[in-house]
């Protein structure tokens, strides 16, 4: 199976200091990582691949530094890196990244697409589906499991997921190929190996601009992307809490009251 | 201090560091609460290809030597040294094989080792046979194609977890000390079973265990060297591995430092962080000199030994004995410069007090190290005449 993972690197959220005068982020010399959802896509890959073979490419759209995730990617098995890069692609919103990214699967080819869920940095889930969108390929979102996944040697085959909702579970089965984005419930995401490491300093990374994946630079990057910002804020929770008081019997009592006025039970 | 380590040495530092931090830190007191053999941790490390550092390509390990295993065992001793030592114990064990090993038996053996499949101990102590090796008294007796063992081994570590056992027996007890031979033992062989699980004083997430030989009967081709070569085979292994014992020696009280001073600077007491105290900072001063001329011993010692010098024993032993003792003196002094904090299992000190101590005793005491020490320098003295 050929699966490319989209891996993307973020500021280390845990480092990130907050400028006490002006109130925003300090990101300088805030060391970067792999986005930590894409830490188990890059294992639900190698997991995949070895148990059914094949290949993981592991693929980034970012400026030069992001090659270092991308080595980091093949020191924990991935087999090679592909690095989208260039002035062009600056300034990208969900929609100008996906673009970038489907064009770089589009050129290597892949049977399964590996996304995390979303990136802590922007937390918008959007580039995982938008990607299958413009690949014309079925995707599902929130993988928290992979039941089972088959390929014949003319690249058939399918994969069957549980996707985690607000309300349940759904079970999925979609044709390859196909783009899963996956949750941390998934796997634990394994450390780097020696050998691993070793390959992740000599393997070349692949580098493609706009132009090697067929895209114009109006396309792409701040040009190609119709999002405007009008403000940041953190929304309110979504459901209220209440903390219920008296003894053990009263508090029970009035729980299935109101779950009962809720119907619920 | 720059120890102009090469690219791939700090990456096996690196990585090392990585497990200690995310794999190894987490859990270790409730491996040492609950007396629990680590076996998650060794699948970790066995993904990561730890296991084969000092195990040649050709069987399907890294081609590293003493100097890259020394940084591995450091850097996990500075999380746990119940952990590290299963690591080491597991090198302990396979040196025999290693360097005494025909070429079938280490193809036979060591590529499982190398991909840690299978784990490895080494068996050579018994109840009347502590520092005084000689006194064995298993037998290994030749029947026809196959050696019958009879005997006990005492206190050996990855005991009844380990699937490969390196044991020294007497083949022939009239020859005395020539008379020891050195022998592979699978775990599932009849007539092989196991001891209770010793209680221990620290490093107790580490499985120690008696190996009892009722007629075992293994394979002839099981000899390790020739016969009569045991306590070479021996000595050979434990003048390879003390090494070893010196950086689990320099990675706890590495650990036990950097816990003392974090504290230091942030308990204040008499207005002032105690960190600024004199009394204090004298302490931490010697502390930190101290593991630095630890580390810079056993590096360079380990890299003496990987440079094909076969002279190794006196300096093996130095850095074992200067090492441990350094380590015992640096993780009490942690707990006492954290006070009662220190003695608390809220600080991982206590710990690190308490495992530091099995380092002055085992791979020999550090009494017999002064020994083999002061015997190699009468030696070199009746040569310099
Ligand atoms: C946790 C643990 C794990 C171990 N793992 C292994 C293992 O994996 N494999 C294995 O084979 N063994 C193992 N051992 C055994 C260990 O190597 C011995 O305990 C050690 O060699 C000391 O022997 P002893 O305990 O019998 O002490 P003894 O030899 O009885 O010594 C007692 C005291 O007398 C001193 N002493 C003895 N003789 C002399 C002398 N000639 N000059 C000066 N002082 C002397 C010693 O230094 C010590 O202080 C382990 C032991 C422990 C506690």
């Amino acid at each position: 199976m050929r699966i490319a993972v989209c891996i993307k690197q973020v500021p280390d959220t845990a480092e990130v200091k907050i400028n006490r005068e002006t109130g925003t982020l300090v990101r300088e010399g805030v060391p970067s990582i792999i986005n930590p959802y894409d830490m188990h896509a890059i294992e639900a890959a190698l997991g995949l691949r070895d148990a059914l073979g094949g290949k993981v490419t592991a693929i980034t759209m970012g400026p030069p530094q992001a090659e270092a995730a991308l080595r980091e990617a093949i020191s924990m098995g991935v087999d090679d890196g592909l690095l989208v890069t260039g002035r062009e692609f600056a300034g990208a919103d969900t929609l100008a990244t996906s673009r970038a990214l489907s064009g770089a699967i589009r050129a290597i080819g892949a049977d399964l697409i590996v996304c995390g869920k979303q990136a802590i940095d922007g937390d918008t889930a959007q580039v995982g589906p938008e990607v299958a969108e413009f690949l014309d390929i079925p995707h599902v979102s929130y993988v928290r499991k992979i039941i089972e996944a088959e390929i014949d040697h003319e690249a058939r085959g399918s994969i069957k997921v549980e996707r985690l909702m607000d309300e349940g579970v759904d079970v999925v089965q979609a044709e390859l190929p196909a783009l899963i984005t996956v949750v941390r419930e998934l796997n634990t995401p394994r450390l780097p190996s020696l050998r691993g490491k070793i390959n992740a300093k000599k393997t070349e990374i692949k580098k493609l601009s706009a132009a090697e994946i067929g895209l114009t630079p109006e396309v792409v990057g701040f040009n190609g992307s119709p999002t405007q910002v009008k403000k940041i804020f953190t929304p309110a929770p979504r459901c209220g809490r209440r903390v219920l008081e008296g003894g053990l019997e009263e508090q029970v009592e009035a729980l299935v009251k109101e779950l009962m006025e809720k119907k619920c039970l | 201090m720059d120890y102009f380590l090469s690219e791939e040495q700090m990456m096996i530092k690196e990585l090392a560091r990585q497990i200690a931090v995310e794999k190894i830190v987490p859990v270790r007191q409730e491996l040492d609460e609950k007396e629990e053999f680590p076996w998650e941790i060794m699948r970790v490390l066995a993904g990561s290809d730890l296991f084969g550092l000092f195990i040649p390509e050709e069987f399907g390990g890294l081609g590293k030597g003493s100097l890259e295993l020394t940084l591995a065992v450091e850097e996990l001793s500075a999380a746990c040294l119940g952990v590290s030592t299963t690591y080491a114990a597991n090198a302990l064990g396979t040196y025999p094989i290693l360097l005494f090993g025909t070429p079938e038996q280490k193809q036979k053996y060591l590529p499982d080792i190398a991909a840690g499949k299978r784990l490895v101990a080494f068996g050579l102590t018994e109840a009347n046979a502590g520092s005084d090796a000689g006194g064995i008294q298993t037998t290994a007796r030749l029947e026809g194609g196959h050696y019958v063992l009879n005997g006990t081994k005492q206190w050996i570590t990855n005991g009844g977890e380990a699937e490969i056992y390196t044991v020294i027996a007497m083949s022939d007890k009239s020859k005395g000390p020539r008379g020891a031979s050195a022998f592979v033992v699978e775990k599932d062989t009849p007539g092989f079973s196991f001891g209770k699980k010793e209680r221990k004083m620290g490093i107790r997430a580490s499985a120690t265990r008696e190996l009892v030989f009722e007629d075992c009967r293994i394979p002839r081709e099981n000899i390790l060297g020739r016969e009569g070569m045991g306590f070479i085979v021996a000595m050979k292994t434990l003048d390879s591995s003390r090494v070893g014992v010196g950086a689990q020696g320099v990675g706890v009280a590495q650990g036990a430092f950097d816990e003392a001073i974090k504290f230091t600077r942030s308990r204040v007491q008499f207005g002032h962080p105690i960190i600024a105290f004199q009394a204090i900072q004298h302490m931490l001063a010697d502390m930190a000199t101290e593991i630095e001329a630890a580390r810079a011993l056993v590096y360079h010692t380990a890299r003496y030994m990987d440079s094909g010098a076969n002279d190794v024993t006196k300096v093996s032993a130095m850095a074992k004995l200067f090492a441990t003792d350094m380590a015992m003196r640096v993780t009490t002094n942690a707990v006492q410069v954290m006070g009662g904090s220190g003695y608390m299992r809220e600080y991982p000190v206590e710990k690190m007090m308490r495992d530091a101590k099995i380092l002055q005793i085992y791979e020999g005491t550090n009494q017999i190290q002064r020994n083999v020490i002061a015997q190699n320098l009468i030696k070199e003295a009746a040569k310099a005449k």
